[in-house]
């Protein structure tokens, strides 16, 4: 069955990340996971560490790691601004890993509200990195 | 007139001047393509991001919000991005003059200085500096942006800062720079564009309007930093590689005179001897 395609672009500070046409795209905003698919009503969504899956025309499936930002829906195109998105092969495990266990460390021996804040977005952010 | 000696020596040492400046602004043209390229990335990013930023504030309407109406505090922040390097012609006097001829009285004046140069002139005029970060400019990251960008939003939320300020250069063409001051926060908006927008499709936020607000500006705020960075990197390397270029052919106009003044010099020396020679032989005769 042929699903209705959307216009899809994600642009970061430094690069255009992708741009093309695909019939689904799944991400997590601040309120949850969600789906979209073409003709969503207007929308604006903020983005919160998560693994997005692009489904194209053809139906194959690219995952990157979409860690924040912002998401511009409109009927036939949706635009996401990114601040931090990386394919998988983009991706540095190492660095990922002492990420995770400088955040760990840091959750550990506690500290002011906002330090543990951090820690706890930097340790999602490690280990949607090292998921891949 | 200059002895020979004397002009062949300064005929040498411009030439070697010239060498250099021909050899920086190779360089500088190189730099400049990569950080010309880096700016036109990122273009696309901070339109959406503007145009974004201004259809929810016309969405919003009226709110109050912190970002959007001033905080009482005097003291304005201003992030101040230079170059590191001299050499760039006028390009780190021109951003520096910005705040030097605006009307911001000097006491309520804070910088926060990204390149020495700009920092210098403001240090000698007495302005106070609160901070260095003149490391980001040499290869800009949005990283780095980042960090400057919740620095300044901290003292802003705090209520140290009542308004924050982006000077900076504006990368129009290769030859073409304009110094640019402009205001971060509280954010303004131009009302005559808001106008042309008000056709569009209503737009729904999630979370609320007010917020997303919360989160969005400061990603707006970090990304003009990040802009400014890549956008004066470009426009350094620009005016480097004119004041070079300049510097170049003037070196050549400077050798050109040199050598006919050598050439004059030498010409006169043989006819002086010649004469000397004749004469003697002359008086022998």
């Amino acid at each position: 069955m042929a699903e209705k395609q959307f216009k899809l672009e994600i642009i970061s500070p430094d690069r255009s990340f992708y741009s093309g046409a695909a019939t689904m795209l799944e991400y997590r905003t601040t309120e949850g996971e969600v789906g979209i698919y073409a003709d969503h009503v207007p929308m604006t969504q903020i983005v919160a560490p998560g693994i997005m899956t692009i489904t194209e025309a053809d139906g194959e499936q690219k995952k990157a790691a979409l860690m924040s930002g912002f998401v511009e829906i409109l009927p036939e195109k949706i635009t996401i601004l990114a601040e931090t998105v990386e394919w998988p092969e983009e991706i540095d495990k190492n660095r990922a890993q002492a990420a995770k266990e400088r955040a760990e460390d840091r959750l550990r021996s506690g500290g002011g509200s906002i330090d543990t804040a951090r820690a706890e977005l930097a340790l999602k952010r490690a280990l949607i990195r090292l998921s891949f | 007139m200059a002895s020979m000696i004397d002009i062949k020596r300064r005929r040498e040492s411009v030439t070697s001047t010239q060498q250099i400046t021909k050899a920086m602004k190779l360089v500088s043209t190189v730099k400049l393509q990569k950080a010309r390229t880096r700016a036109e990335q990122s273009q696309p990013y901070f339109d959406k991001m503007y145009a974004t930023v201004t259809s929810i504030l016309q969405k919003s309407g009226n709110i109050k919000h912190p970002y959007l109406t001033a905080n009482g505090s005097e003291k304005k922040a201003v992030i101040m991005v230079s170059s590191n390097r001299g050499l760039a012609g006028g390009y780190n006097n021109n951003v520096a003059k910005l705040l030097t001829e605006s009307d911001f009285k000097k006491e309520d004046v804070e910088i926060y200085g990204v390149g020495h140069k700009a920092m210098e002139v403001l240090a000698r005029k007495n302005y106070k500096i609160v901070a260095d970060h003149s490391n980001m400019i040499e290869e800009p990251n949005y990283g780095d942006a980042l960090k400057l960008g919740r620095e300044v939003l901290d003292r802003y939320a705090a209520g140290e800062i009542g308004e924050i300020y982006l000077a900076y250069t504006n990368f129009k063409n290769t030859v073409v720079h304009i110094p640019k001051l402009v205001k971060l926060l509280p954010v303004e908006i131009d009302e005559t564009k808001l106008e042309e927008e008000k056709s569009k499709v209503p737009m729904n936020y999630e979370p609320e309007a007010e917020e997303s607000l919360d989160m969005i500006i400061p990603k707006y705020v970090c990304s003009l930093i990040y802009g400014a960075f890549v956008e004066s990197h470009a426009s350094e390397n620009g005016a480097r590689m004119q004041a070079m270029d300049s510097a170049t052919s003037n070196a050549e106009d400077m050798i050109a005179a040199l050598s006919l003044a050598y050439n004059r010099a030498r010409q006169g020396a043989i006819t002086q001897e010649l004469t000397e020679i004749i004469s003697g032989a002359e008086a022998l005769n």
